[in-house]
């Protein structure tokens, strides 16, 4: 397969970046990637990016948590040695559940937010000793990378991330297989 | 936008109070019926036909108290089936005379767990209007008129409950009844007495006053200058109004926790609690906010409010179930804490509430606790108007149950049950409490177009 060539624009402040976005979209070019080094406040809707679903996976999590306490403490503290200790009543779960509570919600918590975690990670593709995939280290500082896909359109596309304000624009060449 | 009330809401308020005076009425004359001359026979004819309820509640004593091997306990808690053959004659009397006054403190328990529901409505509103001016928050302004609207009802529905205080007197308040604190009379209370300095009449209605005449003042002085405001070309009048709410959030913290010893805790004079006043605060602001919301999307739905958008009533429902956890923890951490240590002289507070309350003591927890969890919790939710309306109603009577187990247990005893009284009363002052609100809503325009922060809020966006 040849190697597909992208286009990088390049912005100095956000507000012209957004505005950028708006006149892309608007042409229906397909933006491949932005590189900020703060999160945009809009640019998502603005991308017309998927909502998140990070939120549904914390409440499942949660879910597990709480799931996992209670029979872990019903099968410790009441099925398989339920012994009196300082007279509380371990003859049923519900009888002795206000001592469970605090843990009960700890586990949950822990769950829903530690797994949750994981699931950014995962989704995200970030761990240790991961290769970063910045095509410019100044977008960490203050600059703003705007990646489109070049199909045989280059002047036109040129000409038009000109015109939204972009200071510098890189015709590169991408072999999807270096990362 | 002016607003005016309608003839249909002020016909509406007015027909509810009718009705619930009615009810009220019918409370007090139904609970004379039964007299010192006829209880012998209303018992008797009790424990003949004996309500659904009273056997049940009978029942889980038996069982409870099998379950702990306590016999001596159930000899004692159920006395009032009267199977007493083996009963000696004084006790017999001892018991009817406490049935007659548990009967007779029913209407006079009802009105004022009513009563006090609506002014706490208003207080908790109160606390939260100080908060947002406090706070200089830049969301609510263009809810600060609602807000000013329903604080109207704090002096009136504050004087009310002490005027129903003062009259119900040892109805209400054990501590009050003739002879508990004179040592050598039959009613002599060592433990009464020992509060005695705290605990008497006319030092309980001045604090009252003292609170009451400190939150009237304030929400004089902040609905004065938060008018003042919309016609000022400076911002002086709303600096003195960030002032006065931070100064009025320091007065209403010691005041609110007195006011809940006073008011609430004192009707189990032998029982207390230190994080009470809080666990009170926490419900009061539930309601308040939950009012605020269900009001403005009522005057929105009118049209009157062009500035609130659904970015407002997103954050009223995130407060909505932000306070409703937080009163769980205070529910759960008062309850767990005396659960967990069993001290006799703390638990029966809440034995009798398990025991003769279950439900209700129970039920509130999933409607104040399980319910705007699960139905609040999802972010779109938040902005669906009828969504933040029905769980607005929920937790409101999810509130007064918890009200309602506050007082009852000490008044009542398990002689309880939601019926003509306790509707009537909440008919009568929730009527009364839309007249004043919806009656203030209409004396100024409903944005607070002077606010250093009213663009801000206009444009809130979430």
């Amino acid at each position: 397969m040849e190697a597909s060539k992208v286009i990088h624009a390049i912005y100095t402040d956000d507000d012209v970046l957004m505005s950028a976005v708006k006149s892309v979209k608007a042409e229906k070019y397909h933006i491949e990637e932005i590189y900020t080094p703060f999160p945009v406040h809009g640019l998502d809707k603005a991308m017309g990016l998927a909502p998140t679903r990070l939120a549904i996976t914390a409440f499942l999590y949660g879910c597990v948590g709480i799931t996992v306490a209670t029979v872990m403490m019903n099968f410790i503290m009441i099925q398989d040695w339920p012994q009196d200790i300082g007279g509380k009543p371990s003859f049923s779960y519900l009888e002795n559940m206000p001592s469970f509570v605090p843990i009960m919600f700890e586990l949950t918590v822990f769950f829903a937010a530690h797994l949750m975690v994981i699931t950014f990670y995962l989704r995200s593709r970030m761990w240790p000793f991961k290769k970063a995939e910045n095509p410019d280290p100044r977008t960490t500082d203050d600059h703003f990378l705007m990646e489109i896909a070049v199909h045989n359109n280059e002047e036109s596309l040129t000409d038009l991330l000109r015109n939204t304000g972009a200071v510098e624009i890189n015709i590169v060449d991408k072999n999807e297989d270096a990362h | 936008m002016e607003y005016k009330i309608s003839n249909r809401l002020k016909m509406g308020a007015i027909i509810l109070m009718v009705l619930g005076l009615l009810g009220i009425s019918y409370g007090f004359w139904n609970a004379h019926t039964v007299n010192e001359d006829n209880i012998t026979e209303f018992l008797a004819s009790e424990s003949h036909h004996g309500d659904a309820h009273e056997v049940e509640g009978h029942e889980d004593v038996h069982v409870e108290s099998a379950g702990h091997g306590e016999e001596a306990h159930s000899e004692d808690s159920h006395g009032d089936d009267a199977h007493g053959a083996e009963h000696v004659e004084d006790h017999q009397a001892t018991h009817e005379e406490h049935v007659l006054h548990q009967i007779h403190n029913r209407p006079w328990s009802a009105l004022y767990i009513a009563a006090f529901f609506f002014f706490m409505i208003a207080l908790g509103v109160l606390a939260f209007y100080a908060v947002q001016y406090a706070a200089q928050a830049g969301w609510s302004p263009v809810l600060f008129r609602v807000m000013e609207g329903i604080t109207s009802y704090v002096l009136p529905g504050g004087l009310l409950v002490l005027i129903i205080a003062f009259m119900a007197d040892s109805h209400l308040f054990v501590w009050l009844k003739e002879g508990m604190t004179t040592e050598g009379h039959e009613n002599y209370d060592a433990l009464v007495a020992g509060k005695a300095s705290w605990l008497n009449k006319p030092w309980f209605f001045i604090r009252g006053l003292i609170f009451l005449g400190g939150w009237s003042l304030y929400r004089h002085f902040s609905r004065k200058f938060s008018v003042a405001q919309d016609s000022s070309d400076d911002n002086r009048f709303f600096k003195k109004n960030f002032r006065i709410s931070a100064a009025f959030l320091v007065f209403f913290m010691y005041s609110e926790s007195m006011m809940s010893w006073d008011w609430i805790m004192s009707v189990d004079p032998h029982w207390f609690s230190t994080l009470f006043g809080w666990y009170l605060l926490a419900g009061m602001l539930v309601c308040g906010v939950t009012v605020i919301s269900m009001i403005t999307i009522y005057l929105k739905s009118k049209g009157l409010l062009e500035h609130v958008n659904d970015s407002h009533i997103h954050d009223l429902a995130k407060f909505m179930f932000g306070f409703s956890v937080f009163w769980t923890y205070l529910w759960f951490s008062q309850f767990m804490l005396i659960w967990y240590s069993n001290i006799p002289e703390e638990v029966t507070y809440f034995v009798t509430r398990i025991e003769d309350y279950n439900l209700p003591f129970f039920g509130m927890i999933a409607m104040n606790f399980l319910f705007p969890l699960l139905l609040l919790m999802n972010s779109d939710f938040k902005r669906v108007n009828w969504f933040v309306i029905m769980a607005g109603i929920v937790i409101l009577c999810g509130h007064y149950i918890d009200i309602f187990n506050m007082i009852m247990p000490a008044t009542v005893g398990d002689r309880w049950f939601i019926g003509i009284p306790e509707i009537g009363s909440i008919l009568f002052f929730g009527g009364l409490f839309l007249l004043i609100v919806f009656s203030a809503l209409g004396k100024y325009p409903l944005t607070a177009k002077g606010n250093p922060f009213i663009e801000e809020s206009e444009h809130f966006h979430y």
